[in-house]
């Protein structure tokens, strides 16, 4: 079978698979941003709009963001860019969808058939790496060394930022942005009735909880209708109980899943789960993240563990009362995952792309892109948004305080620590485990799992 | 050789384009995904290499897929059996020449006409443990817990079966997950009125001289239902099973609105496994062997309805 017919019957499989697929199950909906006003710049009026200019080289941008901030934000430093260059016309082809459940097959179709947009959305890490650059018959990515060297991104991010994109020393794509996953939010009215602080280890976790069930409020909130929620829970113990260096070793290999303290983690993620202990609500399974926020809400349950896209669900239902405190044994451990950009090696117009993605890379698109993302900016020389610009809230100005002077771990269920079949795999552990809590079996489950994926 | 007439020429031509289309992207893609299934493509990158059947094996030995294949068949089987008995139950009642019959019909009908998807959501609301039917009837959501209930019923353990080494059937993966049922209600509720119809019109070309001579021969009316109008209603049966069987064994859109995969995988099917293993563990091949088992499935329901309906053109 010739190559190019092969490749054809590929494209087509994937488009009638993918068609049937629309509907998101492991949606981690990132969709935190400080105005939830609709869509004022949609993507076919920006893509119409500089297109059908023949003067006008396009570059085609694929990614998820399609409403709310994150598309308004979006959209703004596109046009800013055009501007700034007017013989390019980057265009936004967002393709709607959670974390990109539709978009990320549309792109791998089109990667597959050779056919990539110039540039599309990824997250950090191993979903871009062991996706795109590290697989048989070689990276369909190109690296960009020279991009990182001629802009100083390699002083302007963190180090530990370039490790999570670079595979044998090459960067690979451009971060645009900062999500923090392990982070406990609270309701400061129900803290302060029961005299409570935000707990700093699982131990005083667990007395916070025993105090919050005799006062008759849930203590922790979980909706993990998508198993990724539950799962986000799992690597805060996992943190909290192996510390940064050992929760880092678990996806290079140099801590063993069958480590004691991996046991130590799960006993502590059973109790927490235990229905017999009533900590988290009845119902979790059929809520998603932010119907969980709501019950912190409406002060029925106390606490959640969610990444910072919380924040920007707080601020559009206009919750002021929120407290946020690193999950407990996380303090000074950042949790990241990042929407990335790269540039595929088959991309039509190389040279424009690059320009876009230094643009993207830049401390200033990034100050005007995040206080919308509701996320904080990778490049760490990024200041305040210019005047006249939204600014970042008081989270989002902690959070790039702690971003400066904290140890950087990546994220397993958005796609930074671990390859996607892998992070599958345990998803489909935990799964299991939220429902028989068996901890012995959950502990060989996840060894099987990293001995078929880890390299 | 029949002469070439412009009426063969122009049959064919018309029959041509959708010959090819299906050939192509029915028939085509089915070679292609079993093909696919016995490759290593588990990556972005296609590597057609040889797999052998590694691909089967490894589905079938992974828990999530056996659990998989338990609730396919505890679905098919429940599904199926409550849709018939509750059609043929409606159609026995609309039989009876009542006034408003057409209406009756009508709204049974209706949820047919709606998609799965939105039947899903509906349900998923009506059946999630702190709102809809909790709420409604004023049970208790700590006791009622529906689409969440992660318990799976199945035969106690120590009994008989552990002595003639049968211990195994008492096992989580041989029993019915209580969440499952929650699905086996919507679906039975979108499907049950379409059976009924087709009960209906097979109630009516009983002709009544059939039952007027059993009653003369002294046969009560259960007799005449049993032995009278249930045999010939076979047809019939056989054609609800294949259409509520084909539907049950690739499920999808109805299990991903209420419940995507569930608890313990209470709520997980084949199709949702294939999914995600295909489109976000990039594991194609193993995707490809999945939908080859559903199709194998399917068939083994579909092929021997098509040889039992050529057997009865041929007799007729």
């Amino acid at each position: 079978m010739s190559k190019r017919l092969s490749a054809l019957l590929a494209v087509v499989a994937l488009l009638v698979l993918a068609c049937g697929g629309s509907t998101a199950t492991h949606s981690p909906a990132p969709t935190g941003g400080q105005t939830p006003a609709p869509t004022a710049t949609a993507a076919p009026t920006l893509a119409a709009s500089c297109q059908s200019d023949a003067s006008k080289t396009p570059v085609e941008v694929q990614g998820w963001w399609t409403t709310g901030g994150e598309a308004n934000g979006f959209n703004k430093i596109i046009a800013m860019f055009n501007d700034a260059n007017p013989t390019t016309c980057v265009y936004n082809a967002a393709i709607a969808g959670g974390a990109g459940s539709v978009a990320q097959g549309r792109i791998k179709a089109a990667v597959l058939a050779g056919l990539p947009p110039d540039t599309f959305q990824v997250h950090m890490g191993h979903e871009l790496l062991d996706t795109y650059v590290n697989i048989p018959g070689g990276s369909v990515m190109a690296p960009l060394d020279d991009l990182f060297a001629a802009n100083g991104f390699n002083d302007q991010f963190p180090a530990n930022v370039l490790a999570i994109i670079s595979s044998d020393g090459h960067p690979y794509s451009v971060p645009l942005n900062i999500h923090r996953a392990n982070e406990l939010w609270y309701n400061k009215t129900i803290f302060a009735a029961n005299n409570l602080q935000p707990p700093t280890t699982w131990a005083e976790f667990e007395t916070a909880a025993a105090t919050l069930k005799t006062a008759g409020v849930t203590p922790l909130a979980v909706g993990d209708s998508g198993i990724w929620a539950n799962g986000m829970i799992f690597e805060t113990v996992l943190i909290g109980t192996l510390g940064a260096d050992a929760f880092l070793g678990l996806w290079t290999g140099a801590t063993s899943w069958d480590d004691p303290k991996v046991t130590e983690a799960l006993n502590e993620y059973k109790k927490i789960l235990d229905p017999a202990n009533g900590w988290i609500n009845t119902d979790h399974s059929s809520l998603s993240w932010d119907q969980a926020a709501d019950k912190l809400i409406d002060g029925s349950a106390a606490m959640t563990i969610m990444g910072d896209w919380a924040n920007g669900e707080f601020t559009a239902k206009q919750f002021p009362d929120y407290g946020w405190a690193p999950a407990p044994g996380n303090a000074d451990i950042y949790q990241a995952l990042s929407d990335s950009f790269g540039l595929p090696v088959k991309a039509q117009h190389p040279d424009q792309t690059k320009l876009f993605l230094a643009w993207l890379g830049s401390a200033e698109a990034q100050a005007i892109f995040n206080p919308y993302k509701g996320s904080i900016a990778a490049n760490t020389t990024s200041g305040n948004p210019p005047a006249g610009e939204l600014q970042y809230n008081d989270y989002q100005i902690s959070a790039a305080a702690d971003w400066k002077t904290n140890t950087i771990v990546p994220s397993m269920e958005h796609g930074a620590a671990a390859n996607p079949a892998w992070s599958s795999a345990i998803n489909d552990v935990l799964t299991s485990f939220v429902t028989d809590l068996d901890v012995t079996a959950a502990q060989a489950a996840l060894v099987t799992a990293a001995a078929g994926f880890n390299q | 050789m029949r002469r070439l007439t412009f009426d063969r020429v122009l049959s064919v031509s018309l029959i041509a384009p959708s010959i090819l289309a299906v050939a192509v992207f029915v028939y085509g893609l089915i070679a292609w995904t079993g093909f696919v299934s016995t490759t290593k493509w588990n990556s972005l990158s296609p590597d057609y290499s040889s797999a052998g059947l590694d691909n089967f094996v490894a589905i079938f030995n992974y828990p999530r897929f056996q659990l998989d294949l338990r609730n396919t068949v505890v679905f098919t089987l429940v599904f199926v059996a409550v849709s018939l008995a509750i059609g043929l139950f409606l159609a026995n009642l609309l039989d009876r020449k009542i006034r408003g019959e057409g209406v009756f019909r009508s709204i049974f009908l209706f949820p047919m006409a709606i998609s799965f998807i939105v039947t899903g959501v509906v349900w998923k609301w009506l059946l999630t443990p702190s709102s809809g039917v909790n709420l409604l009837v004023g049970l208790d959501p700590a006791q009622n817990k529906w689409l969440t209930d992660p318990s799976v019923l199945h035969i106690p353990t120590g009994t008989i079966l552990n002595d003639i080494g049968l211990g195994f059937l008492a096992t989580n993966q041989w029993g019915v997950p209580i969440a499952l049922l929650s699905i086996v209600i919507a679906a039975v509720w979108q499907m049950s009125g379409f059976v009924m119809a087709l009960y209906l019109a097979g109630l009516r070309g009983i002709p009544d001289e059939l039952r007027e001579a059993a009653r003369v021969d002294g046969a009560s009316e259960a007799r005449i239902f049993r032995h009278v109008v249930l045999p010939l209603l076979t047809p019939v049966t056989v054609t609800a099973v294949i259409i509520l069987g084909h539907i049950s064994l690739k499920i999808y859109d109805l299990t991903v609105a209420m419940s995507p995969t569930g608890l313990g995988f209470a709520t997980d099917f084949p199709a949702t496994y294939m999914w995600q293993t295909a489109f976000f563990a990039n594991q194609f091949a193993r995707g490809a062997a999945v939908a080859v088992v559903m199709l194998v499935l399917i068939a083994t329901l579909i092929v021997p309805y098509l040889i039992w309906n050529r057997r009865q053109e041929v007799d007729r």
